[in-house]
């Protein structure tokens, strides 16, 4: 995602929400300057789902203690060979992200980035609007829009 | 020529533009670089960004040397005397804790051990718009803490002026690799690395084998010397050859590290925690248990050590996007326009109390700065011509050869984060566009300290 091409100019952060812990958990808090460009209940859906996916992730259970003291047995070498579960969850989420911005948010303008590339702090949405290479000439306009001379 | 020089006073205000990029642009048609390349905290990579390890590599080659010259001096002179007289199973057992011990020593010192990626330039002043809009009206910056919920019981976020964000609960800033790692335990030096949410299993697992190697070699080492007086052989040179000397000073220490770690890991908390106190019951009226805990031995231990394994969120092979840097170039000639004409002496004046506030602060919060002289003085940041404070800080060294570099950056980065002036230094392209934005998305309690 390259910050010149949101030519609007907004970018809009979901923080965490750390209420249950250090597990990876995201607000569900609607911003109120995406209510006119998308529905709440879809974009609650989707951190929802994506708070499932990561708890999915970070479950302690009987496959993540299997998990632990295989590794554990062979003096964590088998992490060289072997994909750990989060891994695997990870890539189903950046699956399920790519499937949400094609099908719900490009159509309305807009882009989430994936948490991970902003180490899972904050799920970074940025209004997207396409209008080919005026990217930095709006971008300078929208800036003497926003100063007061 | 201007836009250069900008953007020469914080290169890593940007979390992925290279020096080198950015002054010299035309040159940025070269082979791609990865991110480890151009990664902001005191670290070394090797293997191409797979192996990690603090710059300050402490004393990891010490740590190997006692335990390969412990192990070795018992190979070489009691298994053979034991193999002949008890079994041939010591120097297999010995043996396979030795590798274990190794493995598990090379594990903690080359993993990642949970670095957060710095703030990107819009992350930053998101924050920056969400602290201001809380209802300062003073001049003077309030201490930036955040107070959240986690169980029920209040918990203060700290803001990291280096890394341009509000830490997660349990992080921490390492000043001596100038990351903030999460579930920060401390800082390693036998290790040669932070200890830390993602290699604390591993280092238990060093320190737990290494106890029972240490324990198990001193156990052969005082049997081999007790059959030795049986038998009536030279007792001095027997005590000479072998590693009793070592053993003894260490296995005490190595057994007494690992007793407190178990300690910590039976009750869900870090070295960090535990020394500063931050959940003892002694402190304040109100109940002010362990929030993380989950209120059982075992289910502590389990998800310590056993739980899942996290993911690297540094992406140190990953390639630096090459139009991400170009565009940064690009956008800070067009935008420096606008900018300057925003400037006015109100602001100035403002923004001029604002460094010298942050930059005391700054001094406080760090405190690496030694009695030297840094290169970026109060006089020279105090001019509201933007040249030249870009000079004087470009002035220090961005490598971490000097100790002042921290203190020099931190204030930088203070000077960046607070100063609409000096963000021009650190070219946002979104930062207009961000503060178009109408108002606050999530109301968290600012809570200014007194």
């Amino acid at each position: 995602m390259r910050p010149l091409e949101t030519v609007c100019g907004c970018v809009f952060f979901i923080q965490r929400d750390y209420s249950e812990g250090t597990t990876c958990k995201f607000q569900t808090k609607f911003p109120s300057e995406l209510e006119t460009r998308i529905e709440r209940s879809l974009f609650e859906d989707t951190v929802k789902t994506l708070n499932n996916y990561y708890a999915e992730a970070e479950k302690i259970g009987g496959q993540s203690y299997l998990e632990g003291c295989l590794a554990c047995a062979t003096a964590y070498l088998i992490f060289l060979c072997m994909e750990t579960r989060y891994e695997k969850v990870l890539k189903k989420i950046a699956k399920y992200i790519q499937e949400q911005n094609e099908k719900i948010y490009a159509p309305r303008g807009l882009l989430i980035t994936d948490p991970i590339e902003r180490g899972m702090r904050v799920i970074e949405i940025s209004i997207y609007e396409d209008r080919g290479s005026s990217g930095s000439s709006s971008s300078s306009s929208s800036v003497s829009g926003s100063t007061t001379r | 020529m201007k836009s250069c020089e900008y953007q020469q006073i914080d290169p890593r205000a940007l979390s992925v533009s290279p020096l080198s990029a950015q002054s010299h642009p035309q040159t940025k048609a070269q082979r791609p670089r990865r991110k480890w390349e151009v990664f902001p905290g005191k670290n070394r990579f090797f293997c191409n960004g797979r192996i990690i390890l603090s710059r300050q590599s402490g004393v990891l080659p010490l740590t190997l040397g006692l335990i390969v010259i412990t192990c070795g001096l018992f190979f070489a002179f009691d298994c053979p005397f034991l193999v002949e007289h008890l079994t041939v199973f010591i120097p297999v057992i010995g043996g396979a804790l030795f590798v274990f011990v190794i493995l598990s020593l090379f594990r903690t010192s080359f993993t990642d051990p949970g670095i957060l990626p710095r703030a990107t330039p819009d992350e930053a002043a998101d924050i920056e718009r969400q602290i201001d809009s809380s209802g300062s009206s003073s001049y003077r910056p309030p201490p930036r803490t955040k107070e959240i919920l986690i169980n029920q019981q209040v918990v203060k976020l700290k803001y990291c002026f280096t890394c341009k964000m509000f830490r997660p609960p349990r992080t921490s800033h390492c000043s001596l690799c100038d990351n903030c790692v999460e579930r920060f335990d401390h800082h390693c030096p036998w290790v040669g690395n932070c200890v830390g949410k993602r290699n604390y299993r591993f280092f238990y697992s060093f320190i737990i084998s290494l106890s029972f190697l240490t324990s198990f070699i001193f156990g052969c080492v005082i049997t081999h010397l007790t059959l030795r007086c049986h038998a009536g052989k030279s007792l001095i040179q027997a005590i000479q050859e072998s590693p009793l000397v070592i053993c003894f000073f260490s296995v005490w220490s190595i057994l007494g590290l690992s007793g407190f770690h178990t300690y910590l890991v039976a009750s869900n908390l870090t070295t960090n925690e535990d020394i500063k106190g931050s959940w003892s019951s002694k402190r304040g009226a109100e109940d002010s248990g362990n929030p993380y805990t989950y209120n059982g031995i075992i289910k502590n231990c389990c998800a310590t050590l056993c739980g899942p394994m996290p993911p690297s969120l540094i992406d140190r092979r990953g390639f630096v996007p090459p139009d991400e840097a170009a565009a940064a170039a690009c956008t800070s000639e067009i935008e420096l326009p606008p900018f300057t004409a925003k400037n006015d002496t109100n602001m100035c004046t403002q923004s001029t109390k604002d460094v010298l506030e942050r930059m005391l602060h700054s001094s406080d919060f760090h405190g690496v700065c030694p009695a030297g002289p840094p290169k970026t003085s109060p006089l020279g940041l105090e001019a509201s011509d933007s040249l030249g404070a870009a000079r004087a800080p470009s002035m220090c060294s961005r490598r971490a050869d000097s100790p002042c570099t921290t203190c020099a950056r931190s204030r930088k980065d203070s000077l960046h984060s607070i100063n609409p002036a000096f963000r021009l230094a650190s070219p946002s392209p979104s930062l207009p566009r961000v503060n178009l934005a109408l108002s606050d998305t999530q109301e968290k309690g600012f809570i200014p300290l007194p």
